[in-house]
């Protein structure tokens, strides 16, 4: 029996720095390692002792892709620890928000991380050759993701309004009304994105996963929810960690996230669509019922159509909360001066993210703990590369390897945002 | 041929892109830029940037732009190779030009963080001070911001690639500010705001949605420190808060630094 080691020291498209080994013998696969050799930052730690009010400046810079997730997480748990609850338009305002980092984030990922795989590229410059029109649709997409974020936010990276208790500064109906047209030409992208990456060619791969996403009583998940999954789990975010632990395994050195008692879990588009697919506005439905897509899709290679469904979901509800908004009565609400101990789950783009923080009576932060979504899929996303990498043993060396790269990306993971918990001792492969 | 057809033919610049602790932020600004972003690839190579591309070309590279601090033994040695490979080396980001906020760890006890982040604190190789890309290796220009503004990105990019002076300002943010046609926070509504010693860059931001610069491009060249502390003294702002303000994306730049090490001491 023939033995094959796929190998990638550099993985590509991905957000930071990670590698991947693969050791098979035949059609056997005896070892997965995805491995990250991305330096520890250490954020739990120096949060101790800020106020809680710089906590969403701070955390954002866990990462540069997913900043407003990490503002929200933490803006949402420190609110709960002050039992603050803000306006109805403030929410609206939050969750638009979240929409433009959800359309700037998957027009990313669908097009410039994940589409040059479908259809044999390098990277997205080279597709652009070829394929310039869907190049320019997918920078337009993600343009307008940014300028509803530039617009609540101050700029796209590292946006600097949110605060607890609300904004710094909330927009004029009159500044969100010229967002429109922008919207409702996405909208149309969107629905068209779907059509075009469900006619794309998908390995046959599926998986008995379990999906973990937050479940909203009338809405699909972005801020708020209860914690499902579809192995019977319904809990509130501050029982996260009765359910959820990490586990140090000793192969690849990181924190694998697991819920007790199971094992790994997949959290993301898909997860959120299989277990919210009755919460998505009708003309997601529609698209994705056009593109033969209904729950569960078991199939993560599926997750850029997914993605796509979550982009017409994206541009439809900011177009709703547009049409509806009216300018809340302030951009903050009064904050109490107490101790306090706060959990909260928000639903970033890759899937979910866990923050706790307790403080003091000063505001000073006493612990944090931060569970980002690439930490959660880590173990399963080698768990697919174990099953998927024994389907590849009669392919060619280069194309088995792409493959593999192409079954990580299924995931979009942040490896920037993983490992502020994960452990690093893997020598680097150049 | 003629000296026109030559320039046409002209090899374009090769440009990497390599990463080191950080949060991708000033990378992925580049493929924010979407409507430069065509324009840009049109006139260079990029030849290694692997959040954007599996093909990755060897060096020696033309352009290197490196984004995050060194915090780790074998960063320290790679740092050292990438600027071999790079014939003009840009940092970008507040990161790889002052550290970043892992700085932070640089007043403390780093072997304390790592057992507060880390069940088994002996698999952790780490350095004591989280430190900027000058530290280790000649930079040729740094690039601002936590995250850089990606226009400035472009401008530098452009100016190198034609060999002329980028046009990234160096005064303080308040110019850009009062340019902004923003009512001074500072001065009406004693807000803390970092401003006046904050280099420009971001377009005065924070003022403009109503709230203190928090210095996020770092110190400009000439900043008067010492007097903005005793200004947040005279805001009744307690010295702890002072410290904080300091001590931020860009602490470990060393007039910050001394700023808030001043601030700790009264």
């Amino acid at each position: 029996m023939t033995g094959r080691t796929i190998r990638v020291d550099t993985l590509a498209r991905v957000e930071g720095e990670g590698s991947l080994y693969i050791k098979m013998a035949g059609d056997r696969v005896s070892d997965v390692k995805l491995k990250i050799y991305e330096p520890p930052r250490f954020f739990e730690a120096f949060l101790r002792g800020r106020h809680y009010s710089e906590v969403p400046d701070i955390t954002s810079r866990i990462c540069g892709i997913c900043p407003i997730a990490y503002q929200m997480s933490s803006i949402h748990a420190i609110e709960r620890a002050l039992d603050i609850h803000v306006e109805p338009s403030i929410r609206s305002l939050r969750r638009l928000f979240y929409c433009g980092e959800w359309i700037e984030s998957h027009a990313l990922h669908i097009f410039m991380l994940h589409a040059p795989d479908f259809l044999g590229y390098p990277d997205v410059i080279k597709m652009a050759a070829d394929h310039r029109e869907l190049v320019e649709k997918a920078l337009r997409l993600k343009k307008i993701g940014n300028r509803i974020v530039s617009l609540l936010g101050g700029r796209e990276i590292h946006p600097i309004s949110a605060t607890v208790g609300g904004f710094f500064k909330v927009p004029l109906k009159s500044q969100l009304a010229e967002l429109i047209d922008d919207l409702e030409w996405a909208l149309q992208a969107s629905l068209e994105t779907v059509d075009w990456t469900s006619k794309l060619e998908f390995p046959n791969f599926e998986q008995d996963y379990e999906f973990v996403a937050l479940r909203h009583p009338d809405e699909y998940p972005l801020n708020e929810g209860r914690l499902v999954s579809n192995r019977a789990l319904n809990i509130d975010a501050a029982e996260y960690e009765d359910h959820f632990t990490e586990l140090h395994v000793k192969h690849s050195n990181a924190l694998h996230s697991i819920v007790r008692g199971r094992g790994s879990y997949l959290v993301g588009p898909l997860a959120r669509f299989n277990l919210n697919f009755d919460r998505l506005p009708m003309t997601s439905q529609e698209s994705a019922r056009a593109a033969h897509l209904t729950p569960p899709v078991l199939n993560p290679f599926r997750g850029i159509v997914v993605r796509a469904v979550e982009l017409v979901f994206a541009c439809t509800e900011a177009l709703r909360i547009i049409r509806q908004y009216e300018a809340p009565s302030g951009p903050t609400c009064e904050i109490p001066n107490r101790a306090g101990i706060g959990q909260a789950i928000t639903e970033a783009p890759r899937g979910i993210l866990y923050h706790r923080y307790a403080f003091d009576e000063r505001g000073l932060i006493l612990t944090a703990k931060i569970v980002p979504p690439t930490s959660q899929n880590q173990k399963r996303i080698e768990d697919d590369l174990r099953e998927y990498a024994s389907q590849l043993a009669a392919w060619p060396q280069d194309e088995a390897t792409w493959k593999c790269e192409q079954a990580i990306r299924n995931y979009d993971p942040c490896i920037s945002c993983a490992t502020h918990s994960l452990k690093v001792t893997v020598k680097r492969g150049r | 041929m003629s000296s026109k057809a030559k320039s046409e033919v002209r090899r374009r610049p090769r440009i990497a892109v390599f990463k080191f602790a950080s949060c991708d932020g000033c990378q992925l600004s580049l493929l924010d830029a979407e409507d430069e972003l065509l324009a840009v690839v049109g006139a260079v190579e990029i030849a290694y940037f692997p959040e954007a591309s599996r093909t990755m070309l060897k060096g020696p590279y033309d352009i290197g732009l490196v984004e995050g601090s060194i915090t780790t033994h074998s960063d320290a040695q790679r740092i050292q190779e990438v600027r071999r490979q790079c014939k003009m080396l840009i940092t970008i980001g507040a990161c790889a030009t002052a550290g970043g906020i892992q700085a932070l760890r640089n007043w403390k006890d780093v072997d304390e963080f790592i057992r507060v982040v880390y069940a088994t604190p002996q698999f952790i190789s780490t350095l004591k001070l989280s430190t900027p890309i000058a530290e280790h290796v000649p930079v040729d220009f740094e690039l601002r911001g936590c995250p850089i503004n990606k226009l400035q990105l472009v401008e530098l990019i452009a100016a190198t690639v034609v060999g002329r002076k980028p046009n990234i300002p160096t005064y303080s943010l308040c110019v850009e500010c009062k340019r902004q046609g923003n009512v001074c926070i500072a001065v009406t509504r004693d807000t803390p705001c970092m401003g006046p010693v904050t280099q420009a860059g971001c377009g005065a931001i924070c003022p403009g949605y109503d709230r203190g610069c928090y210095g996020c491009f770092g110190p400009m060249e000439t900043s008067n420190t010492a007097s903005l502390a005793n200004h947040f003294h005279y805001l009744g702002l307690p010295s702890d808060q002072a410290v904080r303000a300091f001590r931020g994306f860009n602490a470990w730049a060393w007039q910050f630094r001394k700023a808030s090490e001043e601030c700790e001491r009264k």
